[in-house]
């Protein structure tokens, strides 16, 4: 993954060059986020956010290994034990504010991280593996989320988890025994709680390893950049430290300022009440939300209400809503424009700011209660969803007419490119 | 390098028999032993796979949840009650006559999941609407099992989660659910005892 214009590894004290040669763990850090990695010099705080979502995934495992030698993971205390956690374990309240707003801070910084990609052209070619490494992580992180939030076992838990799972049961014929497969029962119970613990345990780790693909992936073709243009020479890159090790610890104070806010003056906000009141397999919360982070795609999931085709609204409902996720695994083969950043694209720029605003309104309807208004803007938004990637997207990447290019990021940054030979004498 | 007619170094091995010395001679020893021990080892593994997979399904104190028997003489004409069965809400109702004509005056050929009244309920017993408490589209509760709470348009239940409407026969009018509410097993063991389960 070496560059031409990266510069090489030369330990220099004994002990370093015998690490070298035995363990050359010094060796890849320096490839890594050292002198070893040349990073375009244009980067903006856009960049930041992929970083911060490591570091966001590191809060996450540090304090879910602390949360779980204080959690017991049985029905008829999992409850008490998350208030026992709450009351009485030694700083254990900051412990679970941390990790519960953590996840929603790991989703905040990762959606920027996904638009900063859509925008950039993140996912074009040679990125390709980056993006769909990154889609898996984005599932993982979703299943991950999802199991983590039924633990606590209040009402939108134990609801949760029996909506959820009732999406496999839209499955024709197997549905049903799918389900209780995966329940291990005919309603959330025990068994369930248990394994939703044991793989909210594994899951990080696992989302931990493909991260590390993700990074290997981006550091074969090298970051990507606001204008899009590939690096042409040395004078386009600056070396990651200290320059962007800087720029991100500049990222991650605000970031941890931000968190701080959060954990420490509303630590309730993004949550829901009801998950204050333990599960009751008998009665339903009057209104069923997720976490917001999955507020669009659960509008998506309620945007089919009758049947058509001869296919229920239900299985309609779960297909779009899995296939609107699915949909971006094809991303880099839809837009075939061959201009990465939208920048250049003045058509796809108008468009990728109208699909933010359409996946804002469709959170806003995925809170909001399943009746109109709500209903019909849901189901325009997610039509919207589907337009924007199937047709709009082929169909700029033909028509367009991107803005002039300029000749390096060098050229980009100063106004002239000095190392560049002149094109005019 | 020792030749195969120069056997002189004790520690010498023969040469190993190799793809050319036996070229187009048709199938080989080791093609048989090789295809046998990945068959071999196939189906272990698969076999391995089958208890790995198993141990998800409900286990024997979940399914033993067999039956309980519920003492319907207190409800009222127009109520009804929740009971737990494996779990889950079961909907106990007693129809009043006028919820009961207003099912039957549904065509069933206009309903999405087409059932009579009569099909859901015992003979003798078509006051008594039992059914799992439990929507088909996606597992919540529906509202309408107390007089007090909202049935919806058509008067049944109602689940307030996704917009589901079902009638006083619990059947599927309106919403995303696919099916009607289901109908458990059960048996009337006395005019004022039923068995579920």
């Amino acid at each position: 993954m070496s560059f031409p214009w990266a510069e090489h590894y030369a330990p220099k004290h004994p002990l370093m060059r015998y690490l070298d040669e035995k363990l050359p763990l010094p060796r890849l850090v320096y490839n890594a986020v050292g002198a070893g990695y040349p990073v375009p010099r244009n980067l903006n705080y856009f960049w930041n956010f992929g970083v911060l979502a490591g570091f966001a995934l590191t809060i996450q495992i540090v304090t879910g290994i602390i949360l779980a030698m204080h959690y017991a993971a049985n029905g008829t205390v999992a409850f008490d034990s998350v208030e026992h956690i709450m009351r009485d374990v030694n700083s254990g309240w900051m412990l679970r504010y941390m990790h519960a707003n953590g996840a929603s801070f790991f989703f905040i910084v990762v959606y920027m991280h996904i638009f900063r990609g859509l925008y950039y052209g993140s996912y074009k070619a040679p990125r390709e593996m980056v993006w769909l490494l990154g889609v898996v992580i984005f599932l993982l992180m979703m299943a991950t989320a999802f199991m983590g939030y039924v633990l606590p076992w209040g009402q939108m838990s134990f609801w949760g988890a029996q909506v959820i799972t009732g999406f496999f049961s839209a499955i024709p014929v197997v549905g049903e025994p799918i389900r209780q497969w995966l329940l291990g029962g005919f309603a959330p119970d025990n068994a369930a709680l248990n394994r939703f613990f044991s793989l909210h345990y594994l899951l990080p780790f696992v989302i931990a390893a493909v991260i590390i693909l993700h990074i290997w992936a981006l550091h074969i073709p090298g970051s990507n950049n606001p204008t899009g243009v590939d690096v042409k020479g040395p004078q386009d890159t600056v070396p990651f430290h200290p320059y962007y090790t800087a720029k991100d610890g500049m990222g991650l104070g605000v970031f941890l300022i931000c968190y701080s806010l959060v954990v420490f003056f509303a630590p309730n906000a993004l949550g829901h009440p009801d998950n204050y009141i333990p599960a009751n397999p008998l009665t339903t919360p009057a209104h069923i939300v997720p976490e917001w982070y999955f507020w669009p795609f659960y509008a998506i999931l309620r945007a089919f209400t009758v049947n058509f085709l001869w296919i229920p609204a239900k299985l309609w409902g779960v297909v779009a809503m899995f296939s609107a996720i699915a949909l971006l695994f094809f991303l880099p083969w839809i837009d075939r424009s061959p201009i990465r950043s939208a920048n250049y694209r003045p058509m796809y720029r108008i468009a990728f700011w109208v699909l933010v605003a359409d996946v804002l309104v469709l959170g806003w309807v995925g809170k909001s209660p399943a009746e109109e208004p709500y209903v019909r803007i849901g189901q325009f938004c997610a039509a919207y969803y589907f337009f924007h990637f199937l047709i709009l997207v082929p169909l700029i990447a033909k028509f367009e007419k991107p803005l002039p290019l300029p000749n390096s990021i060098t050229e980009a940054v100063l106004g002239h490119d000095p190392e560049a030979a002149p094109a005019v004498a | 390098m020792a030749t195969p007619e120069n056997h002189e170094d004790p520690n010498e091995r023969p040469p190993v028999i190799g793809p050319e010395h036996d070229e187009g001679q048709g199938p080989r020893r080791r093609d048989f032993l090789n295809i046998a021990a990945v068959a071999f080892a196939g189906v272990g593994g698969a076999a391995v796979l089958i208890p790995l997979v198993n141990q998800m399904n409900p286990s024997a104190d979940v399914l033993a949840l067999a039956s309980i028997e519920v003492d319907i003489s207190k409800i009222e004409s127009g109520s009804g009650i929740k009971v737990s069965w494996r779990k889950q809400p079961v909907f106990v109702r007693n129809l009043t006559p006028k919820e009961i004509a207003e099912a039957d005056a549904v065509p069933v050929s206009s309903l999405r999941d087409p059932e009579t009244l009569e099909q859901r309920t015992k003979p003798g017993h078509k006051n008594w609407l039992i059914t799992l408490g439990v929507c088909t589209h996606l597992g919540c509760v529906p509202l309408g099992i107390s007089p007090e709470e909202n049935r919806g348009p058509y008067g049944g239940y109602f689940c307030p989660c996704h917009g589901s409407q079902y009638d006083t026969a619990a059947r599927i009018r309106g919403g995303p659910a696919p099916k009607n509410l289901f109908v458990p097993e059960y048996a009337f063991k006395s005019p004022t005892t039923v068995q579920i389960g």
